[in-house]
């Protein structure tokens, strides 16, 4: 379990240098153990746990738009924890329920969760369609349609500057719409 | 949407790389800054006994007072504003303002005083300096809400407090060169009122606005 927490400090620092690979690599680690941690929360509130996937999106995205906050001189896991506790939380907070949640969840969770399914949400999906044409489209392309940034670029006949930025702004409309549903 | 087509998009943006927090929390300090000069000169202005009054070591005090809260109080916004941060170990920044009040309220107690405990106390501008310094702080605070709300901090109110906090401190700064109540009672009491309420203000616009 150490091994693994260690293992994403290294991931983290490589991504933000640039290497694409290494953040796949690490979102795709951290995912089961949130998915886990969601559905742990979401079970003690009294709450249907097929919703934890919306969940383990919503602290995907904050994870991603608040990156720069991580200290790359200190480990990833405790930072990482402190944003899924927050979303998390947060969610069942609007959710109606008011619930403590437990750092060891997240530490347990490591532990326990092999699988690595796929899964699907709704609440993203469903905010998509309300955000400014340019962004929709362009955040279809690459999520829905598995489109490169270049191939996006082409296919609305814009510069992949242009695409970089509707992808980013639209990441983080996103959600400001999901936090204030 | 599937999780894995939401991680692939996030990749797809990793190379989009945030300003630091500070930078973007210096930037709208400074951006804000001006405002609240202008306030101040627009409607207080220095007082006029400035140079005279720079040799009385109490009117000197004010200003290591306020800039004592205002440096730590940045400093702490800066690391609440990482999402595993705790106060521990940072809260005791915070009593350095109040200890230099305390050194400068016994020092005046031991010296000879023309005017009595009470009198310096009450002072002749507790009204202006609770109005002015909260409407001067007013700019900082959302630039401070601004910067802040960059990161990433789990305890929106709290770090909403500590923007009130470092606003307060930057605006009482300015005020202090306008006031002519240099007793460190006066400043105990009235800067303190001031500033708590302005604090205060900043932690519930903190528990909406901070929150990620």
């Amino acid at each position: 379990m150490r091994e693994g927490e260690d293992e994403w400090t290294g991931l983290m620092r490589s991504a933000i240098s640039g290497d694409d690979a290494a953040y796949h690599r690490l979102l795709k680690a951290v995912t089961p153990v949130l998915r886990a941690a969601a559905r742990r929360g979401l079970a003690r509130a009294g709450q249907p746990v097929d919703q934890s996937e919306d969940i383990v999106q919503e602290i995907l995205l904050a994870v991603h738009l608040k990156r720069h906050t991580w200290d790359a001189n200190a480990p990833f896991a405790p930072w990482l924890f402190a944003i899924a506790r927050n979303k998390l939380i947060d969610s069942l907070r609007r959710r109606g329920r008011r619930v403590f949640v437990n750092i060891d969840d997240f530490a347990e969770a490591i532990a326990s969760e092999p699988a690595a399914e796929t899964a699907s949400a709704s609440e993203v999906a469903a905010q998509l369609k309300s955000l400014p044409a340019r962004q929709r489209d362009v955040l279809q392309s690459i999520a829905v349609d598995s489109a490169s940034i270049k191939d996006t670029a082409a296919k609305f006949a814009i510069s992949e500057g242009a695409v970089r930025v509707a992808l980013h702004r639209g990441l983080a409309s996103l959600t400001a719409k999901l936090r204030e549903q | 949407m599937e999780t894995d087509q939401l991680i692939r998009t996030l990749t797809a943006d990793n190379a989009h790389h945030a300003r630091p927090v500070g930078l973007v929390l210096a930037l709208a300090l400074l951006a804000a800054a001006p405002v609240s000069v202008a306030m101040f000169v627009a409607g207080l202005g220095v007082r006029p006994d400035l140079m005279t009054a720079m040799h009385n070591p109490f009117f000197d005090l004010k200003f290591l007072v306020t800039l004592a809260l205002a440096i730590p109080a940045i400093a702490i916004g800066l690391h609440l504003s990482r999402p595993e941060a705790s106060l521990q170990g940072w809260a005791w920044l915070l009593l350095i303002p109040a200890g230099l009040l305390l050194i400068g309220i016994i020092s005046e107690m031991m010296l000879p005083q023309r005017a009595p405990m009470m009198t310096r106390l009450v002072g002749s501008n507790s009204r202006l300096c609770m109005t002015a310094i909260p409407l001067m702080s007013l700019p900082l605070l959302a630039a401070a809400l601004i910067g802040l709300r960059h990161g990433a901090p789990t305890r929106p109110a709290v770090t909403g407090a500590v923007a009130g906090l470092l606003s307060a401190g930057l605006a009482a700064t300015l005020y202090a060169s306008h006031c002519t109540d240099d007793s460190p009672l006066f400043v105990a009491t009235w800067y303190s009122i001031a500033t708590a309420l302005v604090t205060a203000a900043g932690a519930l616009a903190g528990s909406r606005l901070l929150r990620f």
